[in-house]
């Protein structure tokens, strides 16, 4: 008895240590096979270089327009996606009709279910024609990827930060009553910003999800490795890059594919890190 | 005169009232035209062009069928929860039943559980690639696929088996030792079937997740549009498939259709989750 105790005790830790284990070896293959071609490239030269010529000879590997690309793509989605968000959830925790909010709230959470492929075949047969009929040119650009990702991140912005503002304290909002303000600003004056740190969790997890997404982006984006010139130009994210290449890469155009996701890594745990950083600040 | 109108209506409410509480209708409104307009131009679009020939058993570059890629996709979809389930089941249960409060392992570990759940699917993708397909040897294969899913949702079943496991009373757990039942048997008998829902709940997202993937199957399961008759095998899931369709630029109708399966199976599984849900939170 004392040992099947002891056994379960040892086979629930041993489960517990392999997620410990799965980051270890992921860290491990991605730094192995990326680490030596980008030190081989010069980490300078990879991360600055803006000319993406993989197959010709010699071949040349720049990744400066694939990184300013995530960082448009993903800032231009938070600008749109953010405030129609944070708008929506004040909406779901303070405003909405009971009735509405029973019929709403399963519609956020189908939102966030929606395969990336559906969103992006959507990108593909709305957004892009209508961008090539408003402004021009072939529709495959930047602002369709921005457009289409602002709505991919809204369920993540939304959902976290209604909760965020449902965890505040019914007193907060009462006081704010109580000295003559409205409803309405009650919950934007008081309840929202004592909600900033959930908010925050959720602009952030909504940053790594456009930064990750890849599927949605490489159907709209046009995929050109250049750094785009306008938001109606076509260019290529890190997370594209991966995947246009991968299927034909061999040698030191795999292990540059291979660094482009290091880069992605990096980029995404720094920005989980400061985040956490912030909250254990803020918690304090 | 009707500017004069909408004035009077407001009138004795301040403006800035006014705007705030429009801003929140009209933010709200956008999110969900956005969302009805993606479900809806989805299913009127493609309901049409569901045919019986996109479900037939072999897949031809005529047909077209969906069929070998719905039977792979519950394939993979089993296989990836059959490790994944007990793995991130397990963890929860160590992390609240075992650990002690504040250990540094378990602060450790939730680390590592966020970083996992961080990492963009293509990275995923890519690593299933250099470790399953090429440093072990296992090829383009479904279970390169299936193992690769199964390190990504791990981070999700396990936090929900934390907080359903968590908002599991303690005095039942007391309870339980009262009457002279051990640690294992309390976790078993008293506090696994009290989380259960929360626990199927989380499972049946996971189901999801691993629906909709793409990217990181691309590079370990492959794209070979057939049923796989063993683990070694290629083959490609739903949501390749659709993929594949869409990028070729040729077969609109046949991905139209795609979609439709893959958005009703969506529904239907965050439907069910809800349900569980729910029963979950009324007992």
């Amino acid at each position: 008895m004392k040992f099947r105790e002891q056994g379960m005790k040892a086979v629930f830790l041993i489960c517990a240590a392999s997620s410990v284990v799965f980051v270890f070896l992921i860290c491990l293959f991605l730094f192995i096979n990326g680490i030596p071609p980008m030190l081989e490239l010069g980490v300078v030269n990879f991360l600055t270089g803006t000319n993406w010529r993989p197959t010709s000879t010699p071949p040349s590997f720049g990744l400066l327009p694939m990184i300013i690309t995530s960082f448009i793509t993903t800032a231009g989605a938070l600008v749109l996606g953010v405030p129609v968000g944070i708008c929506t959830a004040v909406f779901m925790a303070r405003v909405c009709p009971k009735p509405l909010y029973r019929a709403l709230k399963p519609a956020i959470d189908l939102l966030a279910g929606i395969p990336s492929v559906v969103y992006g075949f959507f990108g593909l047969v709305i957004i892009v024609p209508m961008i090539r009929d408003i402004f021009g040119g072939r529709g495959f650009s930047v602002l369709a990827a921005i457009v289409l990702l602002s709505i991919m991140i809204l369920p993540t912005v939304i959902s976290i930060s209604e909760a965020a503002l449902r965890a505040v304290p019914e007193t907060y909002y009462e006081g704010a009553l109580a000295l003559g303000s409205s409803h309405i600003r009650s919950a934007f004056f008081v309840v929202l910003p004592a909600a900033k740190s959930g908010i925050l969790a959720s602009v952030v997890l909504g940053m790594g999800r456009a930064l990750g997404e890849t599927m949605a982006v490489v159907m709209l984006a046009g995929n050109q490795p250049r750094i785009p010139g306008s938001l109606l130009e076509g260019a290529r994210s890190l997370t594209a890059n991966i995947v246009l290449e991968m299927a034909y890469a061999t040698d030191i155009h795999r292990d540059a594919l291979v660094a482009t996701a290091i880069v992605l890594f990096v980029m995404i745990l720094t920005i989980n890190l400061t985040f956490s950083f912030f909250i254990r600040r803020g918690g304090r | 005169m009707a500017l004069v109108n909408i004035l009077r209506f407001f009138k004795g409410r301040k403006p800035m009232d006014i705007a705030l509480t429009a801003l929140v209708w009209i933010c709200a409104a956008v999110t969900f035209i956005a969302l009805l307009s993606i479900i809806g131009h989805i299913l009127y679009m493609g309901v049409g062009h569901l045919s019986p020939e996109l479900f037939e058993l072999v897949y031809t570059s005529d047909n077209l069928s969906m069929l070998p890629a719905i039977i792979t996709t519950i394939q993979i979809t089993g296989l990836a929860l059959l490790i994944a389930g007990p793995l991130g089941i397990f963890t929860g249960i160590y992390l609240v039943e075992y650990a002690s409060r504040g250990s540094k392992f378990v602060g450790l570990i939730r680390i590592m559980a966020e970083t996992l759940a961080g990492i963009p699917s293509i990275v995923y993708g890519l690593f299933g690639m250099l470790f399953f397909v090429i440093f072990l040897g296992f090829g383009f294969s479904i279970i390169a696929g299936v193992l690769t899913l199964s390190i990504m949702i791990l981070p999700l079943i396990m936090r929900t088996t934390e907080e359903a496991l968590k908002s599991v009373p303690d005095s039942y757990r007391e309870g339980s030792y009262g009457l002279g039942a051990g640690k294992l048997r309390t976790v078993f008998r008293i506090a696994l079937p009290s989380a259960a829902p929360g626990i199927l709940a989380g499972i049946i997202l996971a189901t999801g997740r691993i629906v909709g993937e793409t990217a990181a199957l691309l590079f370990t399961a492959g794209s070979v549009p057939r049923i796989p008759e063993n683990l070694s095998d290629s083959a490609r899931t739903l949501a390749v498939h659709m993929y594949a369709l869409s990028s070729e630029g040729l077969h609109t109708s046949q991905a139209y259709a795609t979609a439709v399966v893959l958005l009703v199976t969506v529904i239907f599984l965050n439907a069910v989750s809800r349900l569980i849900a729910k029963r979950f939170t009324k007992g």
